[in-house]
């Protein structure tokens, strides 16, 4: 008889994703225009969380400077809206994963020549450096007011469906939650092999014992700047996605704290779990967005959330679901 | 032609002689032993050799090549492997994953991101013949960091091993396990090295261990070789005897005093 497999049983991933796509599918059915609308926030920022991880959950790196590929996608899809007067989303998608792929390349190649603090502080000082080119040169970026970029300026699926005319809004945010969600569900399996592939394990052995890792003959720093460039793609993706949606980008989404904020959604979630990202963005969009309506103090609410969260549960939503479950099991 | 030789290798820790001026020699197939007192630079002798820490003069000729400019990665790529004094294994990783892990680097796979590492079944047979041969097959799905002290020292050997290198160098695989443990790691390596026809360096305090296993021990002191030859050579050195013992005589490594 063959030894059993160590790897995941696909039929259990199947059992336990097909019921959740099925159930985003149906609930713009069940909800309304205004929670539909914030499904979609959840879901892009779910794909930026999802990129980030491989970096902090699978490769043991904390990037403090992620707002910037989010920011580099979302900027590519303004300029190239306002400027090259594109309204294809496929375009915009393909132009912000460029655009993302150069600069986290650059950024990349920098940054992982240092690991813990320094790895850290360095994406952190270079996210700033994006910051202030789109604070400053207000002739290209708006300075503060930014760049907008209207929905009905924007077509998907190569111009078959736009937004123009009356009761485009609904429309529009109907359409746009089918658009994300397919792109999501595309970037979770893509990055679900990834991290499943011998590039995966390669990248948990750096995590784990890197100087073990070279003596395997993993080349450590060249894996760690792939992984740093795929990440910042997925990131960037979600930048992408998320200019629409908001009508406009400005260099707030480029500011130290949302790459914060993209820290908080991993914790949150739990960054040793393939899935904790993407319940931690959705969770902490909930989140934030209530607390901003519930109260003037609402970084207050976030901050104690965050304090109960590292004290309580460690290992985030899905890392305490998840031995939760275990016990069970085990009765 | 010797498989590996270095030529007047150094290495100094500010006054500390580790390495000073070693000329060694292996040849190809042979089982060496390296021992010698606390501190007399058998470890950094394999740390320069293995590129853990670079040579301050001398050359590292293998299998002909001047290998002593090149990374860690380049030199396992030539076929140069080795373990861990303290157990360096990857903990979060099962043991499975751990010793196919090392599979895939040797077969240049660990750059394929887009298929699934437990669907490559000729990898995963060959990790499970590699864990039967290192009596680890019970623990696959165990993370590294849940075995037993033994069975880490196997699995760091293990992990070398599955890099199916040309020398292969075992820094104490047997340090800080029990007696009875000590026998079966050392009976395992020594059968899975010579089965294949490995080149072995292993640095070992326990001269019994030595003396059963060896081909020829190197002796070392203060960073120098002090002496070589085979086991019963060896046994018969008194110089060698006093600086592993302390006491000379015609018995000395047989008596228990």
């Amino acid at each position: 008889m063959p030894a059993a497999r160590t790897g995941p049983s696909l039929l259990m991933v199947l059992v336990v994703a097909l019921p959740v796509i099925a159930a985003l599918a149906v609930l713009p059915r069940l909800v309304d225009l205004y929670q539909t609308e914030l499904l979609i926030y959840g879901l892009t920022f779910a794909i930026a969380a999802l990129g980030f991880n491989l970096l902090l959950g699978y490769t043991g790196l904390l990037s403090f400077g992620h707002s910037a590929y989010f920011g580099m996608g979302a900027y590519t899809v303004a300029f190239i809206v306002r400027d090259l007067h594109v309204q294809s989303m496929e375009l915009c998608i393909l132009g912000g994963l460029l655009s993302t792929l150069v600069i986290s390349a650059l950024f990349g190649y920098v940054c992982v020549r240092h690991t813990r603090i320094f790895f850290g502080i360095l994406t952190l000082a270079l996210s700033q450096v994006l910051w202030s080119l789109a604070f400053k040169f207000f002739w290209v970026t708006g300075g503060t007011d930014g760049i907008r970029v209207p929905r009905t300026g924007v077509t998907l699926l190569a111009g078959l469906i736009d937004f123009k005319g009356s009761g485009s809004y609904q429309k529009f945010v109907y359409a746009y939650y089918y658009y994300v969600l397919g792109l999501f569900v595309l970037a979770t399996v893509i990055m679900w092999v990834i991290v499943h592939s011998p590039f995966g394990k390669a990248l948990q052995a750096i995590r784990d014992n890197e100087i073990r890792a070279a003596f395997v003959g993993i080349r450590v720093r060249r894996y760690r700047w792939l992984a740093f460039v795929i990440s910042g793609c997925f990131t960037g993706l979600a930048g992408v996605l998320w200019v629409p949606l908001n009508g406009l980008t400005t260099p707030e989404i480029l500011y130290w704290p949302f790459s914060g904020e993209i820290v908080f959604m991993t914790v949150l979630g739990g960054f040793r779990t393939f899935a904790g990202p993407i319940v931690g963005a959705i969770a902490f969009n909930y989140l934030k967005v209530y607390a901003v309506a519930s109260s003037q103090y609402w970084q207050m609410v976030l901050g104690c959330v965050l304090v109960v969260l590292v004290m309580l549960l460690p290992t985030g939503i899905v890392g305490t679901l998840a031995r939760l479950a275990a016990k069970l099991r085990r009765g | 032609m010797a498989l590996l030789q270095t030529i007047d290798l150094k290495r100094y820790f500010g006054e500390t002689r580790a390495v000073d001026n070693v000329n060694l020699s292996i040849e190809e197939r042979e089982f060496v032993s390296l021992v010698g007192p606390n501190g007399a630079g058998k470890t950094s002798l394999i740390n320069v050799i293995s590129a853990l820490l670079q040579a301050e003069s001398g050359k590292i000729i293998f299998k002909g090549e001047d290998i002593t400019r090149l990374s860690v990665t380049e030199r396992v790529k030539a076929g140069i492997a080795r373990s861990f004094q303290l157990v360096n294994v990857f903990d979060d990783l099962t043991t499975f994953d751990n010793v196919a892990l090392a599979i895939f680097s040797r077969e240049g796979k660990t750059a394929h991101l887009g298929t699934l590492a437990h669907l490559d079944h000729a990898v995963a047979d060959e990790a499970d013949r590699i864990l039967n041969q290192f009596g680890l097959a019970a623990k696959r799905g165990d993370n590294a960091r849940d075995l037993a002290q033994g069975e880490r020292k196997l699995l760091d050997v293990a992990l070398a091993y599955a890099l199916k290198p040309k020398l292969l160098f075992l820094d104490e695989p047997t340090s800080g396990v029990s007696t009875r443990d000590k026998a079966q790691i050392m009976d395992t390596i020594a059968s899975v090295v010579r089965g294949e026809g490995i080149t072995a360096v292993i640095v070992e305090h326990d001269m019994d261990v030595v003396f059963k296993y060896s081909d020829r021990i190197v002796v070392m002191a203060q960073g120098a070789i002090l002496a070589q030859g085979t086991p019963d050579e060896i046994r018969k050195n008194e110089q060698v005897a006093m600086v592993l013992l302390g006491s000379s005589g015609p018995d000395a490594f047989t008596r228990k005093d």
